[in-house]
């Protein structure tokens, strides 16, 4: 079965400055699959993440070219980035729930869309808090602050936030990286859930994370993307001498 | 360059399978030569130097789930270790038949004269070099070797029919000599089981080098 395509990035070059982060990116990510982006620190994978929406914009400096489009739009030229933003939600690294009580924090997308009635706003923060595997750990303590939770509860309530405006993409940026070995076992599990609604792409670290829950591995180094597979051929016959080095550690 | 024990634990294997390997040419040689020429003490050499080879298996069984537990290998590590896994559970039955072998020899020895089949040597010496190519392709990591082998096995397994036939038109002539020709008949079964065995481990030399499973 072939997949459908999201997303298609053709010649996409970023420079911050001087400096050319991003070589000439070409390559088609899957609909409903996740799709993990590995390689050392420095290499581009999470510049490459923030460009699918547009989390680039925000800093000085950085010039794009080439083109990526989402369901056949160029997401740069023909959409604006808000409600990009809205259809592709992220999570990053460290937990960043706001200051607030864990049903504001899942609320907050919603109400800025402008959604007030009470009991869709229920409904939306126990859906967001079921799909993201932290219902039943939370339902009783709601009112309470999102920042009183240990941090794999924290990293699943930002993803029931970004799941409350209902995106189609779901960006991860090595968002297991502070949790421990149980919490990200949890969120990988839940992104393996997730994956028959939403497209998600994932930047990891953990070669075993990726190995675990992707269908399709690219390897990035020094703003190029080596070698894009699937992840099992990735991992037990990867084509390209550098994949195979970095994957096998002898690297560096 | 980044994981030196990891590094040094993959050669340490690797030279466990060689040390291993090197066993088995060694009681491969000497039983043919206990064959030849029916010589009980070397039998009973092999077949005391099987437990050596079985004590190593479980050795390198152990490092390659200890690899596998600590370092989570990929690629060709990962191919490099499961391989191993499967090719000295291989190398340990071939050591095994040189020692079934053996103790047929040691029978032979009680019976009277027999003059062994005419085209036995020529299945010994097919079977011995798929054996020695086999151990060689592993250490040299020979992707033509290993595929010799694997065409080689054919030629063992005609041997083997025909030598069948000629043993069982002995038995039919001759029938006072059906005891040695039942000694000759496990002998080669035994002979063509080691030429299965070395195809099993080129095949899997051939994964580890091309990283392509052999199917069907």
């Amino acid at each position: 079965m072939s997949d459908i395509i999201k997303f298609s990035v053709s010649d996409l070059n970023l420079f911050y400055g001087n400096f050319q982060a991003l070589k000439n990116i070409n390559m088609k990510i899957a609909k409903e699959k996740i799709t993990a982006f590995i390689g050392p620190s420095g290499c581009g994978k999470s510049t490459f993440i923030k460009t699918v929406n547009r989390m680039n914009d925000l800093i000085e400096g950085v010039r794009i070219t080439g083109e990526i489009t989402m369901d056949g739009v160029d997401i740069y030229k023909d959409m604006d980035a808000i409600s990009l933003r809205t259809r592709v939600g992220m999570v990053f690294q460290q937990p960043n729930p706001f200051p607030m009580s864990i049903y504001d924090n899942v609320a907050y997308g919603p109400r800025i869309h402008g959604i007030r009635k009470k009991n869709v706003l229920d409904e939306i923060v126990e859906k967001s808090l079921r799909q993201a595997a932290i219902w039943d750990e939370v339902k009783d303590k709601l009112k309470k602050s999102a920042l009183a939770v240990s941090g794999g509860q924290q990293q699943r309530i930002c993803i029931a936030r970004t799941l409350a405006i209902e995106p189609e993409v779901i960006l991860m940026d090595e968002p297991t990286s502070a949790l421990d070995p149980i919490s990200t076992l949890k969120i990988e599990d839940l992104a393996t859930e997730l994956k028959q609604f939403y497209t998600i792409i994932i930047v990891t670290h953990n070669m075993q994370q990726a190995g675990r829950i992707s269908d399709k591995t690219a390897f990035f180094l020094n703003g190029e993307v080596i070698e894009y597979g699937e992840t099992e051929q990735i991992f037990n016959k990867p084509r390209n001498k550098k994949t195979e080095d970095y994957i096998t550690g002898r690297f560096g | 360059m980044m994981r030196q024990s990891f590094i040094a634990q993959l050669e340490e294997l690797n030279n466990k399978v060689i040390k291993m390997g090197s066993i088995l040419e060694l009681s491969t040689n000497e039983m043919i030569l206990a064959l030849d020429n029916t010589d009980v003490e070397i039998a009973k050499k092999i077949i005391k130097r099987d437990d050596e080879i079985d004590l190593l298996e479980q050795h390198i069984e152990r490092d390659c789930i200890n690899i596998i537990a600590k370092q989570q290998p990929l690629a060709t590590d990962l191919r490099k270790i499961t391989s191993i896994m499967k090719i000295i559970t291989d190398i340990e039955r071939i050591a095994d038949q040189c020692s079934d072998i053996s103790e047929y020899i040691i029978r032979l020895s009680k019976l009277p004269n027999f003059s062994a089949p005419k085209t036995l040597s020529d299945m010994i010496s097919a079977m011995k070099k798929m054996v020695i190519d086999t151990i060689d392709s592993f250490v040299e990591a020979d992707l033509d070797k290993a595929s010799g082998v694997i065409l080689a096995d054919d030629e063992v397994d005609e041997y083997f029919e025909k030598i069948t036939q000629d043993l069982s038109e002995m038995m039919q002539e001759e029938p006072k000599t059906v005891p040695q020709c039942i000694c000759y008949l496990m002998i080669i079964k035994y002979l063509e089981r080691m030429a299965d065995h070395s195809t099993n481990i080129a095949e899997w030399i051939k994964f580890i080098i091309t990283g392509d499973l052999a199917l069907g």
